[in-house]
Parts: structure tokens; sequence; C-alpha cells
């Protein structure tokens, strides 16, 4: 590594240190209710579920549609596990059916648990799916998403999903605390470090020689496997690691949601993960992480007026409706994708080379323009 | 077998019924994807379209004017979504074409919650369609009856449309080779036009049998359709207009069985229903692991 690229990665490094501590001092500052937090829970979610996505449709070249599927693999399995023994027994959450697991976990061996229940139904599935091509890989992984929801609402497995009733009751955000010293983790830091972590996992996978064979896998697959890239290993490998932490962001979604259905994991989730992939631009994990924010951001807390009525002091309730918010999204989505295909970083990382490089280039376009007006 | 026959006959009436609705949405992907090598994942939308008109123009016109403008107007549908969102993506990698058709699909879905309030709309009754007859014990609508033979009758047009016509010829070249097909004078642009115009008359068609059925139009009613009758193109193999039908009719038998079956391999139960979508799916990777083609694709080879 040269120097250049060491004192690059120790900004990086404290540029993300940096962020912890904001997130840190926000919350014993600012009141738990604020929709700022909200925001930037679900962000940090998304986060990790999109840079999950990224590597196999960005980093691996595989257009897997499976996500939705991964994520409830995850929640459930979170759900059912850390639930407590007495609220699994009463009549709370099981009304219908008595459930058969007598047991309850922490909330680490549950997210843990949830991640290796995603990565081991990926395993299974892979071994069909992973031969297919392209488009016939998308739509088969979607089935397969279709096919585990209608496994987890089927009433024959009632006992164990609690069918397709909601499930409640289970460790949430509010009740993480560090065991031995009994000390409370505030939910956002939580969020923030568990997505973190799964996220530097990735990163640091994709630089390995692993992360480098997938890369030659997208973008070619004769010549990586001329090169001795066994195919199939690093497709299914790429795909059983990218399960497990799309099971793991289910598992935190679940967490922040407080209660989780089954019907909630339609193919619509998948193709609104896919859409922030592609607005942070496939192959760019930076990207995937700040157009989760934005998309967050946007739709959860900025363009909130559009729904409601009254937007950037505009009071127009027959135009500003309910559902217009999403309206307005979907329209801009698609200008992204139509003239803006490399999404807001390309396959570039955020870094302070890269900005300062686009700040140089805009200068000197600047630069260049007022040089060229009088003579042209 | 009889007995099988008699006690199912109203759920084998309704899968022929179902799958003949299949059948034209089908014939669109199977066409759309022959051509330009792309899912397109709208195309169930535009059928969903197609329903939502046919509600709100019902509404203010007899139903002798609304049924044709909805014909026009879902045509139109189809032919501006190529125009805006695939044509200028010709040249790109076939990934962002299919992101955009995802894309034009969750626009289509979004506006239809907008424009409905998200409510699902009570389908108009198309007078002659909705009347209720009963053959062999099992009384159903005329629609169902009616459904198989105009599916026949418009796949045997569509079928001599491109055996004998210029245009049909064109598709034919075009699917077999795209490049070539353009080298050789054919106006590529406007073939893949016609099959987006003929792929949504079609679903324009279908969606009026379709929702006459079951009597509402939600926003999201395009979406379980559309999928479903992709993965009959699928089966049938893919470009292949007879074996989009046949695939149809299977998926749509065999998904109102599941629905009405009381039990199924000795595991009884109503719990069988939440699986007729899922079974759909895999059908689908059970005939792409096995025969990848379908059932009447032609072999791809690929090149390196």
């Amino acid at each position: 590594m040269g120097k250049k690229n060491k004192t690059e990665l120790w900004i990086a490094l404290v540029a993300i240190a940096l962020v912890y501590i904001v997130v840190i001092i926000l919350e014993q500052t600012m009141s738990p209710g604020n929709i700022l937090f909200t925001v930037l829970k679900k962000g940090a979610i998304y986060s990790l579920v999109a840079v999950s996505m990224n590597l196999l449709n960005g980093f691996t070249g595989l257009f897997s549609l499976g996500q939705a599927g991964f994520m409830l693999i995850g929640a459930y399995t979170y759900a059912i596990l850390t639930m407590p023994v007495a609220v699994k027994l009463s009549d709370q959450v099981y009304k219908y059916y008595d459930c058969i697991i007598h047991f309850d976990t922490g909330i680490l061996v549950g997210l843990i648990c949830a991640g290796i229940a995603a990565a081991v139904f990926a395993a299974l599935i892979g071994l069909p799916v992973l031969r297919l091509k392209s488009d016939y890989l998308a739509i088969a992984t979607l089935g397969f998403a279709e096919i585990i929801r209608a496994i987890f609402q089927w009433n024959t497995l009632g006992p164990v999903t609690n069918g397709a009733n909601v499930m409640r009751e289970y460790k949430d955000l509010t009740s993480v605390v560090i065991p031995i010293i009994n000390v409370r983790i505030p939910p956002t830091l939580f969020v923030f470090i568990v997505a973190g972590l799964c996220i530097a996992f990735i990163v640091l996978l994709i630089n390995s020689s692993y992360g480098r064979a997938f890369k030659a896998i997208r973008d070619d697959e004769i010549a990586a496997e001329a090169m001795g890239i066994n195919l199939f290993r690093h497709k299914q490998m790429s795909f059983v690691i990218s399960s497990f932490f799309a099971g793991i962001s289910g598992a935190l979604l679940a967490m922040f949601q407080y209660t989780v259905v089954a019907s909630q994991f339609k193919s619509a989730m998948t193709y609104e993960i896919l859409l922030i992939v592609v607005i942070g631009g496939i192959g760019s994990i930076s990207g995937s992480c700040i157009a989760s924010f934005l998309y967050i951001a946007l739709s959860e807390w900025w363009l909130r007026g559009l729904d409601m009525g009254k937007f950037l002091g505009i009071d127009a309730p027959g135009i500003f409706r309910s559902g217009f918010r999403r309206f307005i999204f979907s329209i801009i989505i698609m200008v992204i994708v139509l003239f803006f295909s490399r999404g807001l970083m390309g396959d570039k990382e955020l870094s302070f080379r890269w900005l300062a490089k686009k700040l140089r280039r805009k200068r000197s376009g600047e630069a260049a323009a007022k040089g060229g007006g009088p003579n042209a | 077998m009889i007995e099988f026959l008699h006690s199912n006959l109203s759920y084998i009436l309704s899968g022929i019924s179902v799958g003949g609705q299949f059948a034209l949405i089908a014939i669109g992907y199977t066409m759309v994807y022959g051509i330009l090598r792309l899912i397109n994942f709208a195309h169930g939308d535009v059928f969903m379209c197609a329903g939502l008109m046919m509600v709100y123009l019902s509404a203010s016109m007899p139903m002798m004017m609304a049924i044709p403008l909805v014909l026009i107007l879902t045509v139109a549908l189809g032919f501006i979504i190529e125009r805006v969102a695939y044509k200028p993506l010709r040249s790109a990698p076939r990934m962002s074409v299919m992101i955009s058709a995802i894309g034009v699909s969750y626009l289509l879905q979004n506006a239809a919650l907008y424009f409905t309030g998200g409510l699902a709309k009570v389908y108009p009754e198309i007078p002659w369609l909705s009347k209720t007859i009963t053959i062999w014990d099992a009384s159903t609508k005329v629609v169902t009856v009616v459904t198989p033979i105009l599916t026949i009758v418009l796949v045997v047009l569509l079928s001599l449309l491109i055996k004998y016509t210029k245009i049909g010829m064109a598709m034919r070249a075009v699917s077999k080779d795209f490049e070539t097909s353009e080298l050789m004078g054919i106006k590529i642009d406007r073939v893949i036009s016609v099959t987006f115009i003929i792929g949504s008359f079609l679903a324009a068609v279908g969606s009026m049998l379709y929702f006459t059925n079951y009597a509402s139009v939600a926003p999201t009613s395009g979406g379980m359709p559309g999928l479903k009758c992709f993965v009959a193109a699928v089966f049938g193999g893919i470009g292949s207009i007879p074996g989009a039908v046949i695939g149809a009719f299977i998926i749509g038998i065999c998904e109102n069985i599941i629905k009405g079956g009381s039990s199924i391999f000795g595991i009884g139960g109503s719990g069988w229903t939440t699986f007729s979508d899922a079974f759909t799916f895999a059908l689908l990777i059970i005939i792409l692991v096995v025969k990848p083609t379908g059932l009447f694709g032609e072999k791809a080879t690929d090149k390196v």
C-alpha cells in the first residue's frame, strides 16, 4: 500500500469515527421521538441490505431479486428466537396455535442465527438457481422469495411461524443491553454498530482475492473461468454471504418495527432496494449507503408534505394527497434510470480524492467556459 | 377419474378461464422477450392500468364506447412506455433495460395508487359477459366459457399475422437475429413498436375478461398475474406463442385446483391456498433446471 493510500485510509477511518460520534451526541441530546432517529435507523438498515444486494448485482454480476425473501427469513428467525418463553406460551402472540419452541435466546444470538438461517437457505436454493443466466436468475430468485413468503404464511407451520398473523413482543431495539456491565446501548447507535460491522466485512471481502474473483466473474465469465476461477463456488459464496447480511438486516428491521408480518416482504420491497442500489450506483458501496439514507430521508421525512396537503408552503390538499409522494418519487427514479444510469457514484467510492477531483473539474470547467466565452 | 372431474368441475372451468386470460397476457411477454430479450416487468401493470381505465371510462360513457377506447388507450400506453423507457436504452447493457422495466412497473403502480387513493375499485359489469349459466351442475359466468374461445381465435389470428404478413415476417427475422435483420433493411424500431402494440392490445382484452371474473381492480392486482404469465411464457418456451398459450392454460388450471382442492398428498386443510402463487414459481424453477428452453423453445447456443 502506497503512502497516499494510507493517508486516504486514515482519513476515511476518521470520517467514519466522526459519524459515530455525531450519532452518539445526537442520541444523548435530542428526544428519542425525533424523526431524525427513524431516518437514521431505517437508513442504516437499508444501507446494509442495499450493500448486500450490491455485492451480488454490482460486484459479482448476478442479477438476483430475492432480497426480500432472505430478509423475511432473518426477521422471522430473529422474532421466533428472541420472543420470551412466557409470551410464547401465553395467548398474546400465538393466539391460534400452540408454539412448539420452548426456549428463547439473547439478541446477539438471534441476530447471528437470523443471518445463518438466511445463508443456509441461500446455499440450498443456490444449487439449482445459480446455474441460470441473467434474467432467468432474476425471475427464479424472485420466485423463491415468493415461495418463502408462502411457506411462512402456511397455517400448517403455524406453531412455529404463527401463520399469517403478526409477530410481536420479541426483543426490540429498546432492550439492547451489554451483557456483563448491564449498560443499555442507545437504539440508533446499536443499529449503526451492527450495520457498520457488516458493511465493513463486505468491504474487506470485496478488496480480498475473493472480491477480485467476483469482479472477474462480473466482467467476463468465460475469461474468469479460463483464469482458473471456480465459477460455481464463487457465485455460491457471493450469494450465501449476501443472503447472510440480508438476513441480519431483516432481523434489524424487525427490531426497529416492533412488529413483523410476512406479507410485508413482497417483491415490491426487493424492487425498492434495487432502485436504491441503482440510485447509488451499481458497484459502489458508499453510493449504496448514501442512496439509502437519501431515499429514506426523502420518503419518510422531507417529502412527507406531499402526502399531507402542504409542501414548501404551498397548500393544495387536492393534489398533495396520499400517494403523491411515491408518485413523484417513482418519476424521479425513472429520470435517474434513464438519464443518469450511473447513479450518484457510478462504480467509484466516496473519498477525499474523488471529491477533490470533482471540485477541480468543476472549477476548470468554469474557467474554460469563462476563457472561451469572448473568443467564441 | 370422472368422479374427480365432476367434483372439481367448477375449479377446472375457472382454471380454463383464468388460463385463457393468462395466455393473452403471456403472449405479450413472450413476443417482447423473443425480440428484445427483455422481461417486460411493466406488462402486468399495463394490464392493471387497462382495468382501471375501464373503471373510470365506463362511469362516464356507455359500455359500447368505453370498450374500444380502453383498447386504444392501453395500446397507446404500451407504445409510449416502449418509446420513453426502453428505446433510449437499446444499446445499453441488458441489466439496465430490465431495471428500467422495473422502474416503469413501480411508476405505474404508484401512479395507480395515487389516482385511486389506494382503494380497490369495483369493476363494471360488462352486460353479456357477467351473466350466470350452469354447466353440468356447476354454475359459472358466461365469461368462463367465452374466454378460451376468444383466446384461441385471437391466437390463431396472431399466428396468421406472424406467418403471412410482411410485418410478421420482419418480427420473425428480428427475433432470430437482431443485428443481421437491421442490416437487411428491416426497420427495427417499427417492428418493436408493433410488438408492444400487439402485446398491450391482448393485455387489454385479457384484463376485461380477467376483471369481469374478479370484480375488483387494485393498483397491485397487476403484479402477481404479470409474474405468473411470465412463468407461463418461460414454461412454454420463451419466444413461442403456442408454448405461452399452453403454459398459461396449465398454470391456470393447476392453480385453481390447488385453491379449491380440499386435500393434496393427504395433507388436508385450506392451507394449500397460500401455495397457489408459490406453485407457479416452483414450476418455473423445475422447468428452468430440467429443461431451460421450455416445452417448445428453441435451443439457444451461447456465442463466446
